[in-house]
């Protein structure tokens, strides 16, 4: 049992760590999905199985379907596409700007 | 440098413009005395052109400096915070032990009374929902004014929701990249909405015995509603769940807490006989108010949790 937790206790940290490594605002969400999924269990073999329901529900499902939808609204989903069609539009170009 | 203080001085005293005939960012294009001087495209051209030459990290030394800095100062601070909170979690005494503070007289009562004193299977059930319900009515109307926030923040007018349908408003909408009728979307949906659903709702009703409660069965609900929107798209969930709809089942869910649970201290405080019933421990109607104010949480979390999505999506139910 205690290799099993160093176990997902050392997939926690490197998920952690990933999550606010990652370039890439989607693969860090999708980390995170994983930190709470992870997280869940180990809230299971702690013995409190009301907090991995919740955190299983919550944690993964909707804080990260959530931040989905914000990276959409935020246009960092499709990067590439996006761009392409904001060229087209011939949107102004000023609010790209990051220095 | 003397000449730049002599320059703001000016500027200051006379009003005159620093750089006006030295740089311009004015939409000249735009500037009716100097029309067809230079196209739009062109503009935007010279405009990202500067934008390039002045965002060069490479040539700009001031930038680098400070891209430079920032790298150090962030490293700094996250080794500094991850060593204090190493230090305090050092401190803490381990788990399952008999000496820790936190196992006194207080938690040692609700383990042994609470089933007597409650009547619900579930300890955590009881504690949330029995001996400090009243943190879980914060915590309900901590949700329902997030839900409000949010929908101050985001919410579409009707005004413009109307104008835009007619098409005389642009407003960003994410509709497009929503598969329409996506077969296997909703094939799935079919299968998975109602068994999640199901789980929700036994989750909820089951939270004075097992594992669970109004929060976390709620949360199930809202995702499963997240899902049949995403297969099916507005027009169907419009259909069952509006605003008017989210607002009623939030107020009444929450007022219907407030008044179950004044009644209760009253009951209490006054050592009055409470009407409500223990029932049998382990029945499904039983454990007196837990049942009734788990459903009322449960509501509150399902409807705010689809309604946040549905906020963040458009703008609206």
């Amino acid at each position: 049992m205690t290799v099993f937790q160093c176990i997902l206790l050392l997939f926690l940290i490197i998920c952690a760590v990933a999550a606010s490594l990652s370039k890439n605002l989607l693969n860090s969400v999708l980390i995170f999905m994983a930190y709470s999924l992870i997280m869940s269990v180990i809230w299971m073999l702690l013995e409190s199985p009301d907090l991995a329901i919740t955190e299983a529900a919550v944690g993964a499902g909707v804080t990260s379907i959530l931040f989905f939808v914000t990276l959409n609204r935020i246009r960092s989903m499709f990067k590439n596409a996006n761009d392409k069609k904001k060229k087209e539009a011939g949107d102004e170009s000023e609010d790209q700007s990051t220095p | 440098m003397n000449r730049k203080i002599k320059a703001l001085l000016d500027w200051i005293r006379t009003g005159q413009e620093v750089f006006n005939g030295n740089m311009s960012v004015r939409r000249v294009w735009n500037d009716p005395a100097r029309v067809g001087e230079v196209s739009k495209e062109e503009h935007e051209e010279h405009i990202s052109l500067v934008k390039e030459k002045v965002y060069d990290e490479e040539n700009n030394s001031v930038l680098k400096r400070r891209a430079a800095a920032y790298r150090v100062m962030a490293l700094i601070f996250t080794v500094f915070f991850a060593v204090v909170l190493v230090l305090t979690v050092s401190y803490m005494p381990p788990t399952g032990e008999i000496y820790k503070p936190d196992n006194n007289e207080v938690s040692a009562r609700y383990l042994e009374k609470g089933l007597e004193e409650t009547g619900a299977v579930n300890a955590v059930a009881g504690m949330i929902l029995d001996y400090r319900a009243f943190d879980t009515l914060g915590e309900s109307h901590v949700l329902f004014v997030a839900a409000v926030a949010v929908m101050v923040l985001l919410r579409v007018d009707r005004e413009s929701k109307n104008k835009n349908r007619l098409g005389m408003l642009d407003l960003e909408d994410d509709t497009m990249y929503e598969p329409h009728h996506d077969a296997v979307l909703q094939k799935v949906a079919i299968l998975l909405v109602p068994v999640i659903m199901l789980f929700g709702i036994y989750v909820v009703l089951n939270g004075h015995l097992s594992p669970g409660g109004g929060f976390s069965g709620g949360a199930i609900i809202g995702a499963a509603l997240m899902l049949y929107l995403n297969a099916y798209g507005f027009e169907r969930t419009e259909k069952f769940f509006t605003e008017k709809v989210y607002t009623r089942i939030s107020f009444c869910a929450l007022a219907f807490y407030a008044l179950a649970k004044c009644y209760a201290f009253f009951c209490g405080a006054n050592g009055l006989n409470s009407h409500i019933s223990k029932g049998i421990a382990g029945h499904i109607l039983s454990a007196g108010l837990i049942l009734p104010l788990d459903i009322a949480v449960g509501c509150v979390v399902a409807c705010t949790m689809y309604s946040f999505y549905a906020l963040f999506r458009k703008g609206g139910f």
